[in-house]
């Protein structure tokens, strides 16, 4: 009897205390990333105006703004949504309708899209850099960093795609079959209406995504920093300009801290985005 | 429903042509790397007088002993951490600090490497620097990374503890089972696995990691003898050498392109395994 209640004493103490500890780990550990990102604003606010936004980079980017970078950086996501997203709706759509779950196929394709999101980024930079810029002669241009990086969030799209389709409701297809609409005309006319919202939040993410890499775009896009003539000119973009202005720029700390906060604000407005739209993901 | 072979063909095409991209990147890195392979015996990698690409020395073992460091003690760091923190969030914070909690988490995560990076050239380098010159260093790389992927941790282990049912917490409940109780007995043990294929999949990253590593680690061709020392890992390796590179020098990049393949396989393979059906 007695051993019996010191064993309930212990499990309150023990649980007591694996309160006490969760829950000052937890406030804790928040503090870290605060203070990371704090940092940085501390750092880049007062190199943070509006002539900043609005101008070219001057002195290798010590002075100036991150206008053109702006562009080149636009261009860059707008070639890599070019390719991914029809190509990423299609497949989604081909694992969605035409295959059976647990289908040898299927089970192929599932593994692929698997080892292709987990190959690191470094290794679609090397890919594009050589396969992009040498052997198909683009040279570092915007085209071949979008297409580089399009190879990288592709997986990404797909998934978010498919699991979009997946949670299209099943009573939609019994009507469509009741009416004998084509598959064609369901695909096009209910289907895509009906999960148009988290398809709209995947480009979303896929948008952050691709803002946020660096590894892939040092050796496809190149590091120009004037407007880009077209898409077979160099350009920068802006997590590129922060890499380069903390490591090679002598003294650019504060016009990198800087951009980086406009990149933050730009990652935190599509997540903003990705929340409010859309619950489905 | 009535088909059309046309529409049925094009989505196929697609489908094909995403996993002939995956093939092709594949066959890609593996036959520019094929130069080294036949040309130089394999062992050349280990057993060269040091890393001189320029004069063909290639011994690249210093650089995959820097990548495997880089990855195993931020692993130890935050999956703990990670699952503390899950656990926070779906047991223990009320509920509308346990949204703010995982909305903060998932804004944590989608900071891009470069600005931890950055973070750690502008503080962390500097402050270890007063202790251990130069600072830029094995331990720097530890502490970004770990707080890189702590975030990721805590979103994958958050899922699968989503998964639990919940008729076993109000089982415990009624039972009068202490909360840390049910945790460490009913909740843990059932998900146990599928955490740990997470986790390892997010190690996957870690060893994947560019930018912030290339930023903070000193890039110097050692092994690495105390936390202090700089050292270079793989990514890093390919990141500031691929510009430059000629003939022979490109092959070997594209070797280590291939062991880093080959690395992030055996951890997905190692998910694979570890990954079990969530109870019903």
């Amino acid at each position: 009897m007695h051993s019996r209640d010191s064993q309930l004493n212990n499990a309150r103490v023990v649980n007591h205390t694996m309160t006490i500890i969760i829950w000052s780990v937890a406030l804790s550990t928040m503090l870290l990333p605060l203070s990371i990102i704090s940092d940085v604003f501390i750092k880049g606010l007062a190199h943070l105006n509006w002539s900043f936004l609005t101008e070219i980079p001057k002195n290798s980017g010590r002075e100036g703004g991150i206008s053109s970078l702006f562009i080149s950086n636009s261009l860059i996501l707008i070639v890599c949504l070019a390719v991914v997203i029809p190509i990423g709706i299609t497949t989604a759509l081909y694992l969605n309708e035409r295959v059976s779950p647990n289908d040898k196929v299927d089970k192929w394709i599932q593994i692929s899209l698997d080892v292709l999101a987990g190959v690191p980024s470094i290794i679609f930079g090397l890919f594009g850099y050589v396969f992009f810029c040498q052997i198909l002669g683009l040279g570092f241009s915007i085209l071949s960093g979008g297409l580089s990086l399009a190879c990288m969030v592709l997986p990404l799209f797909i998934r978010l795609c498919e699991n979009n389709l997946k949670n299209s409701p099943a009573s939609y297809r019994e009507a469509a079959e009741a009416l004998n609409i084509s598959h064609t005309g369901f695909i096009i006319k209910v289907l895509l209406p009906s999960v148009a919202e988290g398809i709209g939040a995947a480009v979303v993410v896929v948008m952050g995504r691709a803002l946020a890499e660096t590894a892939v775009l040092i050796f496809t896009a190149g590091y120009a920093l004037r407007y880009p003539n077209s898409l077979f000119d160099s350009g920068r973009s802006l997590s590129i300009h922060i890499y380069d202005l903390a490591m090679n720029v002598p003294g650019g700390m504060p016009a990198a801290s800087a951009t980086a906060i406009v990149l933050f604000l730009l990652l935190i407005i599509l997540n903003a985005l990705v929340r409010f739209s859309c619950r489905r993901l | 429903m009535r088909t059309n072979k046309a529409v049925e063909l094009m989505l196929k095409a697609s489908a094909i042509l995403v996993v002939m991209v995956l093939i092709f990147i594949f066959s890609f890195i593996f036959f520019k790397s094929l130069p080294f392979i036949t040309d130089n015996q394999l062992s050349s990698l280990f057993v060269d007088d040091g890393w001189y690409p320029t004069t063909n020395n290639f011994n690249l073992f210093p650089i995959i002993v820097g990548s495997i460091s880089i990855m195993v003690v931020p692993l130890l760091l935050s999956a703990p951490l990670g699952i503390l923190l899950a656990l926070f969030c779906r047991y223990y914070a009320p509920k509308s600090l346990a949204k703010v909690y995982i909305a903060l988490i998932e804004l944590l995560s989608g900071i891009p490497s470069v600005v931890y990076g950055l973070w750690g050239v502008l503080v962390l380098v500097p402050w270890i620097g007063q202790y251990a010159p130069p600072g830029a260093s094995l331990l720097a790389g530890w502490i970004i990374i770990a707080i890189m992927i702590l975030p990721l941790m805590v979103i994958c282990v958050d899922n699968q503890l989503a998964l639990v049912p919940k008729k076993w917490l109000s089982g415990a409940q009624a039972l009068s089972i202490t909360r840390w109780g049910t945790i460490w007995k009913i909740v843990l043990p059932s998900c146990i696995s599928n955490i740990s294929s997470g986790l390892i999949l997010q190690t996957g990253r870690a060893l994947g990691e560019t930018m912030a590593v290339l930023m903070v680690c000193g890039n110097i061709v050692q092994i690495p003898t105390s936390m202090f020392d700089p050292i270079r890992t793989l990514t890093a390796n390919i990141a500031l050498e691929m510009s430059y590179a000629t003939e022979m020098h490109v092959s070997v990049l594209f070797m280590s392109g291939l062991i880093l393949l080959l690395m992030t396989s055996i951890l997905m393979s190692l998910a694979y395994a570890f990954k079990r059906q969530p109870v019903e």
